[in-house]
């Protein structure tokens, strides 16, 4: 059985865990200390042992991607943290930066200090004031400590931090389009190459992570690479936070190795609402294709996730019980790439309007024949065509939810997903008054 | 129609076919130009913005987040302050504002109420939500009530999906709404109470206070309510009501002084795992 091993959230439930003095208590900053007797390159050689993946969805080898930056050339060089959590369903990062901010700031100062940047950003969404509360105290609290600013430690490191809100935009969780965004800019993704760790903020090389990413940094320089790589899988090492969120007794942040289960999961949450059954899921975002009941005991780990036909993304678990219609679930969620698009590439913007036309349809019982085969062909011309990820992200919930419930698509030819699947019956609310519309 | 009747499949309801999720409203520009005084601790405060970052242009956010906390939207006056200030023309300027979901086009209301209707939230009771609060104030997305107090609407993901359904005014978290929280919600900020959000600040500020701190500016309210609500701590109750660790982690003083205090996250009877659990459910 797999247990939970809260490291990032372990003192999330002291009265005050956002002050330094709270995080002082649990050990920290001590890593700090340690990484600055590193070399910076030992820091990095550190990370890309641990194992570490990034957080934020794509699990790229977060210490690889330190190592892309060119030597250094005298000019600057930039951490930008995205903090721009919007994938739908994720929500371990807003919790994490409300609870313990700290934990993000020391992060970005150790991998400052292993990067050689002396001016970091962290994006953070705009939608979420007292975040900003948070992470703006907590630096000026790590300026005040003398963590941050001139001659750090006495070491002769420097360090500003800057914290930026953005504006309301998913697109600028991608991270060119973050890059863009905190340039000035609409949040429209970049052509790569260039790469960030080449040309990123101000064409200067940067370093772009997930908070999620940044802040696992500390225990990994405090414990040790082995003992992050001791967790996990053989490829997905460490902990992760894995968000459970819907239709479960106990919706959650719950901290565990990867490869923990759903069923192990949500067995720990109380189980499925009660009277209910598991209908569908994401295992880690509205972007990642759906799993059904048939997943219960996949490896929520990047291979076994990927092998089993979906992706782990963020570990944003949305559980969804038989009394949801899918073709409603996936309209919504079609709707909101289609208002997401930031326009810039042809076949998102273009193909995530008729997505939105052909599903709006078929949410109310007047899809045609055709509907579900041209859904798949739009879906063949936005995958792998897209200028970024959003437009990939788009067509993984409507063809997984096809290959799951074709018959579901097909109901929608001639009846309304209200009629099949009264929305009172998934409300987490009792919903007193049954009187429905008719047409 | 009757008032509490369900719209979420009435057949006109905001997702029919013709009708469109989140409506373009144009720019309302204005032309009236800024007080001397305005002016004075604009440029004040934009110095600030500018000086947090190496290339100038990086500050065009959060000025326009400034602009809104003065004029309570984008202006035309506010673009062309940006426009000067950053040596931009109004067209980039307004390219920018315009890309963004939180820059608004026309004056809004003191606060912002916006209802998750995003899959999760909207399936968990947030399309019930919005529909009646919709009717209640007699409005829909992104338009304001006649006393201009309340500005609806429907927002994405805010990433509190975990407390779904969630509703969010002037970016404050409200959790676990219930289409009376949220009548409730409204109506006692039409009527000048001080509301609490779930997690957040102590009370909700107004739109433009809330703006002044997306611009960058702290408002003395970080060390106000909760650090993490229930579900945010649930799996950290669970692991120590099972003595669960991270490999290798000793249990500090400190965690070993909060088991035996804490009880976080509400019930947790009859869990599977719980050696001392009655059975519940």
């Amino acid at each position: 059985m797999t247990t939970l091993t809260p490291v990032l959230t372990r003192f999330w439930d002291e009265p005050q865990s956002w002050t330094l003095e709270t995080y002082l208590r649990y050990d920290g900053y001590q890593a700090l200390g340690t990484a600055f007797e590193t070399e910076p390159a030992d820091l990095v050689e550190q990370v890309k042992s641990s194992g570490l993946r990034g957080r934020g969805g794509a699990g790229f080898p977060t210490g690889l991607k330190w190592s892309f930056l060119p030597k250094p050339d005298g000019g600057p060089r930039y951490l930008v943290v995205n903090a721009d959590e919007s994938e739908p369903g994720t929500c371990k990062d807003i919790p994490l930066m409300m609870a313990a901010p700290h934990l993000l700031v020391e992060g970005a100062i150790i991998t400052s200090f292993a990067i050689g940047c002396n001016h970091a950003f962290i994006y953070l969404r705009g939608e979420v004031v007292h975040v900003y509360r948070r992470l703006m105290n907590a630096v000026q609290e790590a300026y005040d400590a003398g963590h941050l600013g001139k001659n750090i430690h006495g070491t002769g490191f420097d360090l500003d931090v800057t914290v930026h809100a953005g504006a309301g935009a998913y697109e600028c969780g991608e991270e060119t389009a973050l890059l863009d965004s905190l340039e000035g800019r609409r949040g429209q993704p970049r052509l790569k190459p260039p790469f960030p760790a080449v040309e990123g903020l101000y064409a200067r090389p940067t370093v772009v992570n997930n908070v999620e990413s940044i802040a696992s940094v500390p225990s990994i320089v405090g414990n040790g690479a082995d003992w992050f790589a001791g967790m996990g899988t053989e490829k997905s090492q460490g902990f992760g936070i894995f968000s459970l969120s819907g239709h479960v007794t106990r919706p959650g942040q719950y901290e565990a190795p990867l490869g923990i289960t759903l069923r192990e999961l949500v067995d720990m949450a109380g189980g499925i609402r009660e009277g209910h059954q598991l209908k569908f899921w994401t295992p880690g975002g509205s972007s990642t294709p759906i799993f059904t009941d048939e997943h219960w005991d996949v490896p929520l780990d990047f291979e076994s996730v990927a092998a089993a036909g979906s992706m782990l993304g963020t570990r944003a678990l949305q559980i969804f019980d038989e009394t949801v219609s899918v073709v409603h679930a996936v309209a919504r969620w079609t709707d909101f790439y289609a208002h997401e698009s930031c326009g810039k590439c042809t076949p998102c913007r273009e193909g995530t309007f008729w997505l939105k036309q052909i599903m709006t349809r078929l949410e109310e019982g007047q899809g045609t024949q055709d509907d579900v085969d041209k859904l798949l062909d739009i879906c063949d011309n936005i995958l792998g065509r897209a200028f970024c990820a959003l437009g990939d992200g788009a067509t993984s919930p409507v063809t997984s939810a096809i290959q799951y419930f074709r018959e579901e698509f097909e109901l929608g030819m001639h009846t309304p997903w209200w009629e099949a699947y009264p929305p009172e019956r998934s409300a987490l609310f009792p919903v007193a008054n049954k009187e429905t519309v008719s047409a | 129609m009757t008032d509490n009747m369900i719209h979420v499949h009435a057949e006109k309801h905001p997702h029919a076919s013709d009708a469109i999720l989140h409506p373009p409203t144009p720019l309302h520009a204005s032309d009236e130009p800024y007080t001397a005084e305005q002016l004075e601790s604009l440029h004040r405060d934009c110095a600030e913005i500018l000086a947090r970052y190496p290339v100038k242009r990086s500050a065009l956010l959060p000025i326009l987040h400034l602009v809104q906390s003065v004029d309570g939207y984008v202006t035309g006056r506010g673009v062309r302050l940006c426009a000067e200030l950053l040596d931009l023309s109004e067209a980039e300027v307004s390219g920018v504002a315009t890309f963004y979901t939180q820059y608004k086009r026309h004056p809004n209301g003191e606060y912002t109420v916006g209802v998750c209707t995003n899959t999760l939230c909207a399936i968990m009771g947030g399309d019930l939500i919005y529909d009646r609060l919709s009717e209640h104030l007699g409005i829909g997305h992104d338009e304001t009530t006649p006393d201009g107090k309340i500005t609806l609407e429907r927002v994405e993901c805010n990433a509190g999906c975990d407390y779904a359904p969630v509703v969010m005014a002037n970016w404050e978290f409200f959790d676990n709404q219930t289409p009376e929280s949220a009548c409730a919600l409204t109506d006692d900020l039409r009527a000048g109470k001080d509301v609490a959000p779930s997690r957040g600040a102590a009370t909700v500020c107004k739109f433009k206070h809330v703006e002044r701190v997306l611009a960058g500016f702290p408002d003395g309210r970080a060390n106000e309510g909760l650090g993490a609500g229930g579900p945010s701590i649930e799996g950290l109750a669970l692991a120590k009501q099972n003595d669960w660790r991270a490999p290798g982690a000793q249990p500090t003083d400190q965690d070993q002084a909060s088991a035996l205090t804490d009880e976080p996250g509400g019930p947790h009877t009859g869990h599977p795992h719980s050696s001392s659990g009655e059975a519940n459910e």
